[in-house]
C-alpha cells in the first residue's frame, strides 16, 4: 500500500480497495487501550471493500448486537439493519461493533456493561456518549467512519469530545429498522466521520425511504454532491439561553465565541436571539425519552433474551432477569418512564411534555424561518475524566445543547472547532427539517476555518499514528 | 325487580392474507406452532411495525356497516403489559383515537326491535398463545410453551354501549354481529376457533335506579355460552344484591367445563396499561375517496337481506332471518326459489332438510347443495301425489349423496305413492280385524284412535300410501 489510508477521504479509501486488513490490524493494536470495539470480525482475505464500524445497537448478520447490556450479551443478530444492508450493498465491510452506554442511555459510555471506552486525546477521560465507542474509533483512526445513533445528542456530543464530525439527520431521513430502539420518536442513526464530505458520502449510502420504517420520508434528498463550504451571506442565530447556561465552561464559551467571530469574518451574520422554551428542553426530553424507553425495553423479560433467572413464577422470573440484566442507568430510566406513563400521572407529565415538545418545535422553526441555522457549543464542557461525574443529573443537564434538535426532529451537526486544554471542542449547527444538504455544506465552511483539521481531515492524536 | 345491563367488547380476527404489521400469513389456526413468525411479529430488537392497508379497509368496512363515523385521523397506541405471549411487552392498539365511533345496529328480538349503540371500533393486534402443563393457567403450571403464530394477527375490537338487557339479547347480538362480519367477508365468525371473541360487562340496577358494580366476564368461547355465562352471572349478582351485599368490581372468567364463572382478578389487581401513542407508526389518515370507495363496495347486509326476502319472496320474517344469517345459504335459497318458482317451499326445505343435514353431518352448504332442478322435480312428485312429503324427506339425503334426481330414486326404490283405494282398503281391513277393540272405541267417539289406523296402514305399505287418502278411507270404513 503506497498511500496511508489515514490521510485519505472515504471516497479515496473506497477506490483504494483493500483496506479492511489495515484497519483491522490497527484495532488489534490499539483497542485494548481504547475499548472502542466490543466485537471485531475475523480478519479474512476475502473481505474486500471499504471498512466501517457500527455502534453495537445496530443489527448486522454475523455479529452479536449487545447494546452494551448483559441482557443482550449473547444476542446474535437475526437480520441486517437497513443501514447495514445498504452499506454492504455498496461494498461496505463491517469491521466490528462499537461500545456505547447501555441501550444508548448516557453521555459517557461509562454505562456500558463491558467497561467504558477511553478518549483518544486523553485516556483518562471519557469519549462522550452514548456513541462513545464509535467516536473513539473514528478519532483514533481505527475505522474510516462509524455509525452512531442520536436520541438526545449521542452522535454529536461524543463527536465533539473526540474531535470528529457527528451528524444527526432530519428525523425520518435514515431508516431505524434494525436500530435497537431507545426512544423511537427521537432516535436517528447518523454518520461519524473525519470530514464533512465523508459525512455526505455516508448519507448518500444510508439515507432514503425504507418500507420497513413507516416514519421514513418518501421524498429522497440527494447527498451525491461535492460540498462547497460557502458561509457568505448565511445567517446564524445563537440562543442567549444557551450562552447564559450556568454549566457552560468559560474556556469552552470563549472558544465558541472566537469560532463565531471567524464565521462572521467569512461573510456570515451571527446574532444572539432568544428561544425561551429551550430552558425546558432537558425536562421535556427526560419525560419523553424514558417513557418510550420503558415500553421499548419491556420485551427484555428473560423469556427470549438474556440469561433467564429461575424463579417460582413468571413475575419473579421477569423481575429477577431484568434486575440482573439491566444496569443502573437503564433501570433508573425505566422507572422514570413507567412512572410518567402511569394512568395517575400521564396528564401531569407525559401529556404536558408532548405539549412542550410542540411549543419548542414551533419556537425553533420560527427562528429557522428567519435564520439559516442555530449555532451553539456542542457540549458545555470538554470530556470529563472517567468516574469524575457521579450525579446522573449533571450529565442530563449537559444535554441541553443537543436535545432541541431531537425534540423537534431537526438536522444537527457537530463540527470540531479547536481545543481547550488540549481537548477537542465542537460547534453545533441545527437547521430546518430537510435542510440536511445545506447544513452539511455550511458546516464544510466551518471545517475549512477550524484548527481541528489537517489536510481536510480531523487530526488524529499522534499516539495512534506512530 | 332488578334490571340487567350488559355491554359487550368483541374481538374479531380479520381475514386478511397477512398479519397487521408484518408479512407473515394471518390464517394461523391450523398451523404447527411457531411456523408463521418473523423478526417483526416476534418482537426482535430493532424491528418496526408496518401497517397492513387491508386491515384499515376491513375496519372501515365494518365501521360503515355498523353506521359508525369513520375518523379521518386515528392514532395507534401501545398497551403495555408483561406476558410471555406478548413478545414486545406491549400490544399495538388504538386507545385514544379509534378509527370508527358512534355507530349502532338494530337488534331484533321477537317483536322488539331496538338500537344497540356501538361506542367504537378500533384496530389492534392479537397476542400469541400459551400451552400450560398440568393446569390451564400460567399459575401453578409445571411448564408453559409459547406459540407466537397468532402474534400480530389483525383484530378489530368492537365495543357496544351498555344497551343490552338480557343474556339472550347478548347472544342474539353476537349472532347478528357474526352474520354482519361474515356478510362483509372480513371475519370467519367462528367463536369456537377464537376468530370471534366476546368479553361481557354486566351490572344490575334496582327499582330506585341504583346500579351494582360492573363485572367483566372473559373467556366466553361460543354463542351458547354468551347466554349461559351471562345467565349465571345475572343469577349470581342478583343473589348478592338480594342478600344486601355489594357486588365486587372484578373480572371473572367463564369455565365451559364447570359452566360457571370464577374470579380472575379484583379491581386492585387491574393492570395499569400505560397507554401512550405508538411512536413507530404515523397518524393514520384516511381519505374521503377511500371511505367512498369502501362505501360503494358494501355488500347487502343481513338485515337488508331479511327485508328483501320478506318483500321479494313473501317469506315470513322468521324464515327470512334464518336464511339470511349465512350469505351462502341465502344465495342458495335464492337460486332454488327462482328455479322452482316456489319460494316458501324452497325456504321450508332449505331451513328443514338442507340445514338439518348440514348440522347432523357437519357439512357446509357447498357440500350439501343439490342442483335446484332436483327440487323442482321433488316438488312436482309431491304435487302429483306420486310421493308423500315423508318419503320426499326420506330420500333427500340420497339425492344429496348420489347426486341423482328424485324421479330416478323413487323409481329405483319403488317408492311411488300408493293411491289405489283397493290396496289401502285391504290394509285397513286387516288392521280392523286385528284390533276390534280400537274400532269399537272409535265408534264410541274416540277420534284419536283414527291415528292408530292411519299408522297401521302406513306401516303395512311401508310409508308409501297417500296419507290424505288413508285418512279419508279410514274415516269412512271405521264409521260403518
Amino acid at each position: 500500500m503506497t498511500k496511508n489510508p489515514l490521510n485519505l477521504r472515504l471516497s479515496e479509501i473506497i477506490s483504494l480497495g483493500d483496506t479492511f486488513k489495515f484497519y483491522r490490524k490497527r484495532i488489534d493494536k490499539y483497542n485494548n487501550e481504547l475499548n472502542a470495539f466490543l466485537q471485531v470480525r475475523t480478519l479474512s482475505e476475502e473481505r474486500q471493500g471499504f471498512p466501517y464500524a457500527t455502534k453495537d445497537n445496530i443489527l448486522a448478520l454475523g455479529t452479536r448486537t449487545t447494546c452494551a447490556s448483559r441482557i443482550l450479551g449473547n444476542y446474535d443478530s437475526p437480520y441486517d439493519a437497513t443501514v447495514t444492508k445498504r452499506l454492504n450493498s455498496k461494498g461496505g465491510q463491517l469491521l466490528g461493533k462499537t461500545n456505547m452506554d447501555e441501550f444508548a442511555m448516557g453521555s459517557s459510555t461509562e454505562n456500558s456493561a463491558f467497561g467504558p471506552s477511553r478518549n483518544p486525546w486523553d485516556l483518562s477521560r471519557i469519549p462522550g456518549g452514548s456513541s462513545g465507542g464509535s467516536a473513539a474509533a473514528v478519532a483514533a483512526g481505527l475505522t474510516p467512519f462509524a455509525l452512531g445513533s442520536d436520541t438526545g445528542g449521542s452522535v454529536r456530543q461524543p463527536a465533539s469530545m473526540c474531535g470528529i464530525i457527528g451528524f444527526k439527520p432530519t428525523y425520518g431521513l435514515v431508516s431505524r429498522y434494525g436500530l435497537v430502539a431507545f426512544a423511537s420518536s427521537l432516535d436517528q442513526i447518523g454518520p461519524m466521520t473525519r470530514c464533512l464530505q465523508d459525512a455526505a458520502d455516508v448519507m448518500s449510502m444510508i439515507s432514503g425511504h425504507d418500507s420497513r420504517d413507516s416514519n421514513t420520508i418518501r421524498h429522497a434528498l440527494s447527498f451525491d454532491i461535492s460540498l462547497g463550504g460557502n458561509l457568505k451571506g448565511l445567517k446564524f442565530a445563537v440562543p442567549s439561553e444557551m450562552l447564559s447556561y450556568p454549566g457552560l465552561d468559560e474556556e469552552v464559551k470563549e472558544r465558541f465565541l472566537s469560532t463565531t467571530k471567524e464565521i462572521e469574518r467569512s461573510g456570515a451574520v451571527v446574532e444572539v436571539i432568544s428561544i425561551p422554551s429551550v430552558e425546558y428542553a432537558v425536562a421535556t426530553y427526560y419525560l419523553i425519552a424514558p417513557a418510550e424507553a420503558s415500553s421499548n425495553l419491556s420485551r427484555y423479560d428473560g423469556i427470549r433474551f438474556g440469561p433467564r433467572q429461575q424463579s417460582e413464577d413468571y413475575e419473579g422470573l421477569t423481575n429477577e432477569s431484568r434486575d440482573i440484566g439491566f444496569g443502573k442507568e437503564v433501570k433508573r430510566r425505566i422507572l422514570l418512564g413507567t412512572f410518567t406513563l402511569s394512568a395517575t400521572y400521564y396528564d401531569a407529565y407525559y401529556r404536558k411534555a408532548l405539549k412542550t415538545r410542540r411549543v419548542m418545535a414551533g419556537e425553533l422553526n420560527k427562528v429557522l424561518d428567519e435564520y439559516d441555522f442555530i449555532l451553539n457549543p456542542s457540549s458545555p464542557v470538554i470530556a470529563p475524566k472517567i468516574g469524575e461525574i457521579t450525579d446522573p443529573l449533571a450529565y442530563y443537564l449537559m444535554d441541553i445543547y443537543t436535545i432541541p434538535a431531537n425534540v423537534a426532529g431537526l438536522p444537527s451537526i457537530s463540527v470540531p472547532a479547536g481545543f481547550v486544554n488540549g481537548m477537542p471542542v465542537g460547534v453545533l449547527m441545527t437547521g430546518k427539517r430537510f435542510s440536511d444538504v445545506s447544513i452539511l455544506d455550511a458546516a464544510k465552511g466551518i471545517e475549512d476555518l477550524s484548527p481541528s483539521f489537517s489536510d481536510g481531515l480531523a487530526i488524529i492524536p499522534e499516539r495512534w499514528t506512530e | 325487580m332488578l334490571r340487567t345491563v350488559i355491554g359487550l367488547e368483541i374481538h374479531a380476527q380479520l381475514k386478511t392474507e397477512t398479519k397487521a404489521f408484518c408479512g407473515c400469513r394471518a390464517d394461523v389456526f391450523d398451523l404447527e406452532p411457531n411456523t408463521a413468525i418473523c423478526p417483526v411479529c416476534t418482537g426482535q430488537p430493532g424491528t418496526l411495525p408496518v401497517l397492513n392497508k387491508k386491515v384499515v379497509e376491513f375496519a372501515i368496512l365494518a365501521g360503515i356497516a355498523m353506521n359508525c363515523t369513520i375518523n379521518k385521523h386515528s392514532v395507534f397506541d401501545r398497551k403495555n403489559y408483561f406476558y410471555p405471549d406478548l413478545p414486545k411487552g406491549y400490544q399495538i392498539t388504538q386507545y385514544f383515537f379509534p378509527i370508527a365511533e358512534h355507530g349502532y345496529l338494530y337488534l331484533e328480538n321477537g317483536e322488539d326491535k331496538r338500537k344497540v349503540r356501538i361506542r367504537r371500533i378500533h384496530i389492534e393486534e392479537d397476542a400469541g398463545k400459551m400451552v400450560h402443563q398440568g393446569t390451564d393457567s400460567i399459575t401453578g403450571s409445571s411448564g408453559s410453551l409459547v406459540d407466537l403464530n397468532r402474534c400480530g394477527v389483525p383484530l378489530i375490537e368492537i365495543v357496544t354501549e351498555p344497551d343490552l338487557r338480557s343474556p339472550s339479547e347478548a347472544r342474539i347480538f353476537m349472532e347478528l354481529l357474526r352474520d354482519t362480519l361474515r356478510a362483509l367477508e372480513v371475519c370467519s365468525g367462528d367463536m369456537e376457533k377464537g376468530a370471534l371473541r366476546c368479553d361481557a360487562n354486566i351490572s344490575m340496577v334496582d327499582e330506585t335506579g341504583r346500579s351494582s358494580n360492573r363485572v367483566e366476564v372473559k373467556n366466553i368461547n361460543s354463542f351458547k355460552f354468551v347466554e349461559k355465562a351471562l345467565e349465571f352471572e345475572q343469577e349470581r349478582i342478583s343473589k348478592v344484591l338480594l342478600s344486601g351485599e355489594d357486588v365486587a368490581k372484578e373480572t371473572r372468567s367463564w369455565s365451559f367445563q364447570s359452566k360457571e364463572t370464577f374470579s380472575m382478578r379484583s379491581k386492585e389487581e387491574e393492570n395499569d396499561y400505560r397507554y401512550f401513542p405508538e411512536p413507530d407508526l404515523p397518524v393514520l389518515v384516511v381519505s374521503d375517496e377511500l371511505i367512498e370507495r369502501i362505501k360503494e363496495s358494501l355488500p347487502e347486509l343481513p338485515w337488508e337481506k331479511v327485508d328483501r326476502f320478506v318483500e321479494q319472496y313473501s317469506l315470513p320474517r322468521y324464515d327470512a332471518t334464518v336464511l339470511s344469517s349465512n350469505a351462502d345459504i341465502a344465495s342458495y335459497f335464492e337460486e332454488v326459489a327462482q328455479v322452482t318458482g316456489r319460494p316458501k317451499e324452497s325456504s321450508n326445505w332449505i331451513m328443514g332438510e338442507v340445514m338439518r343435514l348440514m348440522n347432523d353431518k357437519e357439512l357446509t352448504i357447498e357440500e350439501v347443495k343439490v342442483n335446484p332442478e332436483h327440487f323442482t322435480e321433488l316438488f312436482d312428485l309431491i304435487d302429483e301425489g306420486k310421493i308423500s312429503n315423508k318419503i320426499a324427506k326420506d330420500i333427500f339425503p340420497t339425492i344429496v349423496e348420489e347426486k341423482k334426481s328424485a324421479r330416478e330414486i323413487v323409481k329405483e326404490k319403488g317408492l311411488e305413492q300408493i293411491d289405489d283405494d283397493k290396496v289401502i282398503e285391504d290394509a285397513l281391513q286387516k288392521a280392523m280385524v286385528n284390533n276390534p277393540a280400537a274400532v269399537q272405541q272409535f265408534r264410541e267417539g274416540k277420534e284419536g284412535v283414527l291415528g292408530y289406523f292411519v299408522g297401521a296402514v302406513m306401516k303395512a305399505t311401508r310409508g308409501k300410501a297417500n296419507p290424505s287418502k288413508v285418512n279419508e278411507i279410514a274415516r269412512r270404513m271405521l264409521k260403518n
